[in-house]
């Protein structure tokens, strides 16, 4: 285990500053660094006050969807009627991204503070942090760096010696990317099958046990701390392009790049620029064909979009895409799209809960429409009807996994029509697909 | 699927274990998730005695246990190998060349296919969808293990820490 690389000049290190430092995962180290001094901070301002600092932060919801997270928390019951209960997003399951397993790994205990100072701005008892299953070293991590966070006093009944109860336990998940969804995680927290949930009621009225719910994703829930030391303020000025997309976000690079990794930049920052100059470019000899900055949910860049797209939530909106959860899939001159497409689509199939028609039959559909075209036996009409389909799949369901299906084969047939045609017209070797669904 | 003779799982330590879990949350089926990871982690795999002995002790019906560890991919309903090997093929590990580390790993543990049982009963293997370290790629879990940036050339090597 080590943290590849060194941070590039170009990168603003804020979250990733301890990132390969071993001595920040433990309570002491972490508190040498300056750790735990937010939550103390927090803990002597009213609930009210945090928030009204992350909201002038500009924050927004690292997960995917992008919603302020100040604006959020002040969506709980001011008067607390109930229990609340705050849930951290650690499922991390789209694929491209990989970022809250850094976090957790490298500083747990940053995460522990930021669903502190959260917890306490909702008014919540119990946070329970969500981890997927197969993260076995971050779950390690995270199970040692909370039973250190109760020895020291910093949750626990009496938690920071506020007189104030803060708990929290880790949940370990068991195998479901649609767990990462807010409504299905907190189906799977109570024991059921991880079947999204309709909204409304919104969380923040009947979540969790059917109680008032936050649910926020590690990173942003990580960014907190920096947030309350430094200033709102602070926060809000780190921005290169749109006033409304503020601070720093980690960018998760896979694919045909020289040197993947997490890379920390300031918002607005430009897609060509993170992958040329900070990752070393598409492999020697090779040029980029194709990037999907979102996550894999996300509608696909070609070459022109990806070069001139900055890499905040308006910048991909307008190139036609999303910000997503920020794992950036890089795709060169060698990739086949209309395989890979294919194996974009037989994930959602695998991960469909299965409860709503359109998704349940329209992700298996897909797969099967795009075999046959890669097997060499499809027809002019399969590119209309997979478009056809994705319509029926876009904006019907319960949530949005249908739709994150539809967008790569949408977006794919669009811009790269001519892959698709030349299986269909024989002018491409068949590829049929080597390992089976 | 079911074993002929069945000890139950929750007794003694075990038992207690469960017990510590249960204020953590305000209903007792809330539980359950950690409940069938322990018996996994017993045993290897759940059977339908299993979800019957955690549905007596958490005060749910078999059925409804069943239902629950059907979604969950990572709950065995079946013994597997000795050793239980899954390896990305998504996407962003699929650009990178995670189908010849798949055949690698059929090929060297004498595996026929996917999701089979080597006939020495030491591996399954299986393609797993996005393990969440894709910068990393070929990233591979071997039981508990997770195995980072493994190549088809890889595989002997590894495979020999895992006897
Ligand atoms: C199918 C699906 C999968 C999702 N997976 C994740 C995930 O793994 N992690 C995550 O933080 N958010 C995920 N989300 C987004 C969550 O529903 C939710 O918006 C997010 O956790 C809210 O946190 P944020 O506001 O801090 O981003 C997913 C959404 C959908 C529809
Ligand atoms: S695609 Fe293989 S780990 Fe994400």
């Amino acid at each position: 285990m080590g943290y590849p690389h060194q941070p590039h000049l170009k990168e603003t290190v804020v979250l990733s500053q301890y990132f390969g430092d071993a001595e920040a995962r433990t309570y002491d180290g972490w508190v040498k660094r300056g750790g735990y001094q937010a939550l103390e901070k927090a803990l002597a301002m009213e609930p009210a006050q945090v928030i009204e600092i992350v909201k002038q932060s500009g924050l927004r919801g690292r997960g995917g969807a992008g919603f302020p997270a100040g604006v959020k928390w002040s969506f709980m019951p001011k008067e607390k009627k109930k229990p609340h209960y705050l849930c951290c997003n650690a499922d991390e399951s789209e694929p491209g991204t990989f970022k809250d397993r850094e976090i957790m790994r490298w500083t747990p205990h940053g995460l522990i503070e930021g669903c502190a100072i959260a917890q306490y701005a909702i008014q919540a008892e119990v946070t329970y942090i969500y981890v997927r299953g197969e993260f076995t070293e971050p779950l390690r991590i995270m199970e040692g760096a909370l039973a250190e966070a109760y020895r020291h006093g910093v949750l626990g009944p009496n938690a920071m010696g506020t007189g104030k109860r803060l708990d929290m336990y880790l949940h370990r998940g068991a195998g479901a990317y649609i767990c990462g969804e807010e409504t299905a995680l907190m189906s799977s927290i109570e024991g059921r099958r991880g079947n999204p949930r309709i909204r409304p009621p919104f969380p923040a009225a009947y979540g969790v046990f059917g109680m008032p719910t936050t649910i926020n994703n590690v990173e942003t829930l990580a960014s907190v701390p920096h947030i309350i030391n430094r200033g709102g303020a602070w926060y809000k000025s780190l921005s290169l392009s749109h006033p409304k997309s503020t601070g720093t976000k980690l960018f998760s690079v896979c694919g045909n790049v020289k040197r993947p990794g997490n890379y920390e930049v300031t918002m607005g920052f430009p897609l060509g620029e993170l992958i040329d100059e900070l990752c070393g470019g598409v492999p020697d000899g090779r040029t980029l064909k194709a990037c999907i900055p979102g996550g894999s949910s996300v509608p696909i860049l070609n070459r022109e979009e990806s070069e001139s797209c900055k890499l905040d939530y308006e910048g991909c909106v307008e190139q036609g895409t999303m910000l997503g959860s920020g794992g950036l899939i890089v795709f060169d001159d060698s990739a086949d799209m209309v395989y890979q497409i294919m194996r974009l689509a037989r994930f959602y199939a695998h991960e469909s809960c299965a409860q709503c028609t359109q998704c349940r039959e329209g992700t298996a559909w897909t797969v099967r429409i795009l075999q046959r075209i890669l097997a060499g036996q499809g027809e002019a009409k399969d590119l209309d009807l997979l478009l056809d389909l994705s319509e029926q799949m876009t904006g019907k369901t319960i949530c949005v996994l249908s739709d994150s299906c539809a967008a790569p084969v949408v977006s794919g047939i669009k811009k790269f029509r001519g892959e698709f045609e030349a299986y269909i017209n024989g002018t491409r070797r068949p590829r049929p697909v080597l390992v089976h669904a | 699927m079911h074993e002929t003779t069945y000890e139950p799982v929750f007794t003694g330590d075990r038992k207690k274990q469960l017990d510590q879990l249960l204020p953590r949350f305000p209903t007792k089926r809330a539980a359950l998730l950690p409940a069938l990871w322990m018996v996994q982690q017993a045993r290897g795999w759940i059977s339908d005695h299993a979800m019957a002995e955690v549905a007596e002790v958490l005060g749910l019906t078999p059925a409804y246990v069943k239902g629950v560890v059907t979604f969950y991919t990572m709950y065995h309903q079946h013994p597997v190998g000795k050793h239980f090997v899954q390896v990305c093929t998504t996407t962003p590990c699929n650009l990178c060349g995670a189908e010849g580390v798949v055949k690698a790993f059929l090929e060297h543990t004498g595996c026929k296919e996917l999701g089979a049982t080597s006939p020495d009963g030491k591996y399954t293997v299986i393609e797993v969808e996005c393990l969440g370290a894709c910068g990393f790629p070929t990233p591979v879990m071997i039981g508990d293990d997770f195995i980072e940036n493994v190549t088809p050339e890889g595989v002997p090597e590894l495979l020999r820490k895992y006897q």
